[in-house]
C-alpha cells in the first residue's frame, strides 16, 4: 500500500464524488472522466501496462467523448431548477452498502482460495495477444459479435429517425 | 567518430548526470530529457509556423511576412511577444474552470506523446512494451480538450465547432489506428523501438522501410491522410474554417490560451509525423546504406520536417472538404482500404519472399482502390438539391 496507491485512490473517489455531487452535468462528464483515468494509473501502477492503456484509449477517448455527445444533444446539459439528491437517499445507501458488502466478500474469500504467488507475473501484449487468439477467441468472437449487433442497431435507429422525418 | 556523433547527446547527458549521487541519476536523466523536448519543439514550432506562412504565401503568389527581420525570419518572435502581451478575454457566461483547463489538457496529452517516439539511435524517453499503444491513448486525450474548449466558451459556434472536430476526429481514429496495425503485425511488436529495428537493414543500397512495400505505402498514405484530419489541416480543416465558424471551438480565446492552442495543433503534428516515420518511414535509419554515417538524430528530425513540409503544400493545394463528404470518406473508403490492408500485409507475411508477393499484393491493392473508387465515390444525385432540416 504505497504513497502512489493513496494517492491514485484519492483521486479515483473524488472523481466519482464529484460526477455524483456537481449540480451541471457536463461538470459530472468530466469529474467520471477523472475518476476513469484515476482507475487507468491504477492499473499502471499495477504493471498491467496494456490493461492500463486500453483503458485510457477506451474509456477516456471513446466513453467520456460518448457521454458528452449524449448530454449535449439532449437537453441534459440545462442546470435542474430542483435539487439534485433524490428523496429516498437512505435507501440507495442501504442497498448500495449491501452491494459493496458483497463484492468485498466475494474478492476476500477468493484471495484465500488462490495459490499464494512469490512474484508478480510480467504479461507481455505477446502473451495477451497469444492468449486472445487460442484460449479466449470465442470470447474475443462473441464480442465482436456483440459490438457489430451494436454498430448496426445504432444504424437502424438513427435511420428510422430520418424516414419518419420525411 | 560517426558513433560519437551519432550518440553525442546520450554521452552528454550520462557526463551531466555523473556529477550526482546514484540514487539520484535516474531521476536528474529523466527531468533533463523532458526539459530538453518540451524546449526543443516549441522552437520547432516557432520554425514551422515561419514555414507555413512564406510557404503558404509563396504558393498563393504572395510574399510571406517580411518586414520583421531578413525574408520575416523574426516573425515567430513577434508572435509571440504579440500573444503574450495581448489582453486575456474570457466570456462572462464562459465556464471558468473548463474555460482555463482545456487548452492546458491539450499540451499536456500532446507532449505525452513524445516520450515513446525513438529519436535517435538510443534516444528514447520511455522505452515501453507497449508504446504505440500509450501514444494512441495520449492522442485520444486531445479530442475531450477540443470538446471542452468549445462547451465552455457559450458560443453556438464555438460548440458547432467543437462537435464537428470531435466527430472528425473519432472517425478518422479508426482508420489511424488500423493502418497502424498493419506494421504491428508484420514486426510482431507494438514497441517502437523494435519497430525501427525491423526497418534498419538494407538490401544492396535500398532501405527496408516499410513503405517501400505494398501494403506499407498504402497504409502510409491512409496513414497520412488520417493524420491531416486528426490534427484538423486542410483540407479537413472545417472546424476551424475562417470562413465556415469564426474560429471555431477556439473562437472565445484570446492572448496565451490561443498561442497554446496553436502550439498544441502544431505539436500535434510533428507528434504524429514522428510516429509516421517510425512506422513507416525508418525512423531514425538512413535512407541509402552508404549515407549511414550521418548521425541519426539528423536523419528522424529530416523526416519531421519533410513531413510538416508535405502538410504545409497539401495545406497550399487542396480544397476544404464538407463535413458531410469529410466522413463519407472515412467511413466508406479509407475504413474499408485500410481492413484490405490488413489481409494484404498478412498475405505478404505468408508469401515468403520472391516476387510474387510483391505482384499479388499491389495488384490486390491497386484493383481494390480504383474499384472502391468507380462504385462508392461516385455522385449519382444530379438532381435538384434536397434540404433536411433539423426538427
Amino acid at each position: 500500500m504505497s504513497v502512489v496507491f493513496y494517492i491514485l485512490a484519492a483521486m479515483t473517489i473524488a472523481g466519482g464524488l464529484a460526477a455524483m455531487l456537481l449540480k451541471n452535468t457536463v461538470h459530472c462528464a468530466l469529474a467520471v472522466t477523472v475518476a476513469f483515468s484515476g482507475l487507468a494509473f491504477l492499473f499502471l501502477e499495477l504493471d498491467a501496462q496494456f490493461a492500463g492503456f486500453a483503458q485510457i484509449l477506451v474509456y477516456v477517448g471513446a466513453v467520456a467523448i460518448l457521454v458528452v455527445f449524449a448530454i449535449l444533444l439532449t437537453r441534459g446539459s440545462e442546470t435542474p431548477k430542483d435539487s439534485v439528491y433524490s428523496k429516498n437517499w437512505l435507501a440507495g445507501l442501504v442497498i448500495a452498502a449491501g452491494v459493496f458488502a458483497v463484492l468485498g466478500w466475494a474478492v476476500l474469500q477468493s484471495a484465500a482460495v488462490l495459490p499464494h504467488e512469490t512474484a508478480t507475473p510480467t504479461v507481455t501484449v505477446l502473451d495477451i495477444g497469444n492468449a486472445l487468439m487460442t484460449r479466449y477467441v470465442l470470447p474475443l468472437e462473441i464480442v465482436a459479435l456483440l459490438l457489430t449487433v451494436a454498430m448496426i442497431g445504432a444504424v437502424i435507429v438513427a435511420l428510422h429517425e430520418k424516414t419518419e422525418a420525411q | 567518430m560517426i558513433e560519437k556523433m551519432d550518440q553525442i547527446f546520450v554521452s552528454l547527458l550520462h557526463w551531466l548526470i555523473s556529477f550526482l549521487p546514484a540514487f539520484l541519476q535516474p531521476f536528474v536523466g529523466v527531468v533533463i530529457c523532458v526539459a530538453v523536448i518540451v524546449c526543443l519543439y516549441p522552437a520547432l514550432f516557432a520554425l514551422a509556423v515561419l514555414l507555413e506562412r512564406k510557404g503558404l504565401g509563396r504558393m498563393q503568389n504572395r510574399y510571406g511576412p517580411n518586414r520583421v527581420g531578413p525574408f520575416g525570419i523574426l516573425q515567430p518572435i513577434a508572435d509571440g511577444v504579440k500573444s503574450l502581451t495581448k489582453e486575456d478575454i474570457v466570456p462572462l457566461s464562459a465556464d471558468a474552470v473548463v474555460h482555463f483547463l482545456a487548452p492546458v489538457v491539450l499540451v499536456v496529452a500532446v507532449f505525452m506523446g513524445f516520450a515513446v517516439l525513438p529519436m535517435g539511435r538510443n534516444m528514447v524517453l520511455v522505452d515501453m512494451d507497449a508504446g504505440l499503444l500509450f501514444y494512441f491513448a495520449m492522442s485520444a486525450t486531445t479530442e475531450l480538450s477540443v470538446f471542452m474548449a468549445g462547451w465552455s466558451s457559450r458560443n453556438k459556434y464555438s460548440l458547432l465547432g467543437a462537435m464537428r472536430a470531435v466527430a472528425q476526429m473519432i472517425s478518422y481514429e479508426v482508420p489511424l489506428l488500423m493502418s497502424s496495425v498493419a506494421v504491428v503485425m508484420i514486426t510482431g511488436s507494438l514497441s517502437l523501438t523494435k519497430i525501427v529495428a525491423a526497418q534498419d537493414s538494407y538490401t544492396g543500397i535500398f532501405p527496408h522501410w516499410y513503405i517501400f512495400t505494398p501494403w506499407g505505402f498504402a497504409g502510409f498514405v491512409m496513414y497520412a491522410i488520417a493524420t491531416t484530419a486528426e490534427t484538423n489541416r486542410s483540407p479537413f480543416d472545417l472546424p476551424e474554417g475562417e470562413s465556415e465558424l469564426v474560429a471555431g471551438y477556439h473562437t472565445e480565446y484570446s492572448g496565451f490560451k490561443f498561442a497554446l492552442f496553436f502550439l498544441g495543433e502544431y505539436v500535434a503534428m510533428f507528434s504524429i509525423s514522428g510516429l509516421g516515420t517510425t512506422l513507416f518511414l525508418g525512423g531514425w535509419s538512413a535512407p541509402f546504406s552508404f549515407l549511414t554515417w550521418v548521425p541519426s538524430w539528423i536523419w528522424f528530425f529530416s523526416k519531421i520536417m519533410l513531413s510538416i513540409c508535405v502538410f504545409i503544400w497539401v495545406r497550399g493545394t487542396l480544397p476544404r472538404l464538407r463535413q458531410d463528404q469529410l466522413m463519407n470518406f472515412a467511413w466508406k473508403f479509407v475504413l474499408p482500404m485500410t481492413l484490405l490492408n490488413l489481409f494484404v500485409a498478412a498475405l505478404w507475411h505468408f508469401l515468403g519472399e520472391g516476387w510474387q508477393r510483391w505482384v499479388f499484393c499491389s495488384a490486390i491493392l491497386v484493383v481494390a482502390y480504383v474499384a472502391m473508387g468507380l462504385v462508392e465515390m461516385r455522385s449519382d444525385h444530379f438532381g435538384p438539391r434536397k434540404y433536411r432540416y433539423a426538427e
